[in-house]
């Protein structure tokens, strides 16, 4: 009996010491600062904005609005986004294009047209079909009016709007904007088309290597040997398929906002679709050149779709090779009737 | 000349909402257009503070600078008003603010956008109506300013967390108020907005 009554004891004792502990551990460290007046500081726990912006680069808080974008109090990034826009893509934009265009200026007084060494043989060869030159044309068109409405945005203010004053210049805009949005689907069919159709035909293969070193048929005294599309061709193809990607899944970004993106997201997004647009309109700049005042023979491959002999006998000598071995050309005694 | 501008005092704000209530009756605005709105940082956590924000009338404001119409403009007295009949609802002005500001209907395909619309410093509107007019009212709202007034948010605040007035006046104030009480979180936006601070 004694015994029980002692350990009943030690363990009160230790209950007690053990609930004493846990209360000590519990209870929350009053060390917080006072204010002047001796009460305890509000401050002590807030963190604030300058903290809060070392954190993430977006201070973020809760409210009482379905509007999520809301709930950013501040992103100074706002800033930077518009030192982008206004300063660095406006030289980056100038350098570019304006350089592509006199880099081809040059060109021109220089090389001038180039002619067909052997001159036209007046026989026609089948090179695009029907539905291969829509494709370009669409995705052409296309590309023309999204450029003009894209660079617009960036550059109207300064070239367009001086010249036909604030009123006009909006409804221009605003027009712009429209067209811009319904024009971009277009473009994605008529790029996936190209792709579709050309892709094969743009494999790189080592005979893009022998027409680079042979200076790329630039070179008159040299033959560059080329397939259906040659390396420059090939390149072209390859920039548009990838630039081409990068500006829809941003512009589309753009297109539907914060439709699960933040505004960190939509910034970038502008960015890669103004960088990217920027590079791929002097690309197609130098393409259009090519396919019409560079080179003699070049632009009705794309206009009727027959290209003369001679000029494919220069140009794509491999690819005509094929051609030829397949059916004869119209003019050529054993020919086929044309379709 | 006097430098309008707004400080919210976040000790002070309580999230009563009563300046968003006051704006949205004051001008009229539309549903799902919000000039002003409170945020809470920390809510529920100790250290919670609650901030009403709407445009700021910033100094080099970058949503003027962005703008591809240049719908968008300063004020003599800092106040950055904008020409909706200029405005094409492209959405640059929302990129480029810090502080959330433009708010735009939703007018129907995609993310279309409407003319933007923002806190106006309760001063009427940057379009050739005429100060104080049906027309002024009905696209921009209210033109207190003209009448020698302040913003209603601030006028209604009912802790006298949201403060409004020219610049310099507004500071001292909340300088006093922290010198006097002894603890103040800072001018929130200030820095970002006007390129100067105010040392707590």
């Amino acid at each position: 009996m004694a015994m029980t009554t002692f350990y009943a004891r030690i363990r009160f004792i230790l209950a007690a010491w053990l609930i004493l502990a846990a209360l000590a551990v519990a209870t929350p460290a009053f060390a917080q600062q006072s204010a002047p007046d001796g009460a305890p500081d509000p401050d002590a726990s807030v963190v604030d904005q300058k903290t809060l912006l070392q954190q993430a680069p977006r201070i973020q808080g809760r409210i009482d609005i379905p509007d999520t974008k809301a709930s950013v109090l501040e992103q100074p990034a706002g800033r930077s986004w518009v030192y982008f826009h206004e300063i660095l893509l406006h030289w980056f934009g100038a350098i570019v294009i304006l350089g592509m265009i006199a880099a081809l200026t040059i060109a021109y007084l220089i090389m001038g047209k180039i002619r067909i060494s052997r001159g036209r043989s007046g026989i026609k060869v089948h090179r695009f079909d029907a539905f291969e030159r829509f494709s370009h044309w669409l995705t052409a068109v296309s590309f023309v009016l999204l450029g003009l409405t894209g660079l617009n945005i960036t550059f109207g203010k300064l070239l367009l709007r001086p010249l036909i004053g604030p009123t006009a210049f909006t409804s221009l805009a605003e027009a712009a904007k429209y067209t811009h949005n319904f024009v971009s689907f277009a473009f994605v069919i008529g790029l996936v088309l190209i792709i579709a159709l050309w892709i094969k035909d743009n494999i790189p293969r080592k005979v893009d290597i022998d027409w680079v070193k042979q200076g790329g048929g630039f070179i008159k005294s040299k033959h560059a040997p080329a397939g259906r599309f040659n390396a420059g061709e090939k390149l072209v193809f390859w920039f548009a398929l990838g630039a081409g990607i990068a500006v829809i899944v941003s512009g589309y970004m753009l297109l539907f906002p914060f439709y699960g993106t933040n505004i960190a997201q939509m910034q970038i997004g502008q960015v890669v679709h103004a960088v990217v647009a920027v590079l791929f309109v002097a690309v197609i700049i130098a393409h259009i050149y090519i396919g019409t005042v560079g080179m003699e023979g070049a632009f009705e491959a794309m206009g009727t779709g027959e290209v003369d002999l001679n000029w494919a006998k220069e140009h794509h000598d491999l690819w005509l090779a094929e051609k030829l071995a397949e059916e004869p050309p119209p003019g050529h005694p054993s020919a086929t009737p044309a379709e | 000349m006097a430098r309008m501008k707004f400080l919210c005092d976040a000790e002070r704000c309580i999230d009563c909402n009563a300046c968003v209530t006051a704006c949205k009756n004051e001008n009229e605005v539309p549903w799902g257009i919000n000039r002003r709105r409170v945020v809470t940082i920390n809510d529920g956590k100790p250290g919670e503070r609650s901030v009403s924000m709407a445009c700021m009338h910033c100094t080099d404001a970058p949503c003027a600078a962005v703008c591809p119409t240049e719908c968008i403009f300063p004020t003599e007295d800092g106040i950055v008003l904008h020409n909706k009949d200029l405005c094409i609802g492209c959405g640059y002005c929302f990129y480029a603010c810090p502080f959330g500001a433009p708010q735009y209907p939703r007018v129907g395909n995609f993310g279309s956008r409407g003319k933007m619309d923002k806190c106006t410093y309760c001063a009427g509107g940057g379009g050739p109506e005429a100060p104080g007019s049906a027309a002024e009212y009905a696209k921009y709202g209210s033109d207190r300013f003209g009448q020698g007034k302040l913003p209603l948010c601030a006028e209604m605040c009912s802790t006298k967390s949201l403060l409004a007035g020219d610049g310099e006046i507004i500071a001292q104030i909340y300088e006093e108020r922290v010198a006097k009480r002894g603890y103040g979180s800072g001018a929130w936006g200030w820095l970002t907005a006007y390129h100067e601070d105010i040392t707590v």
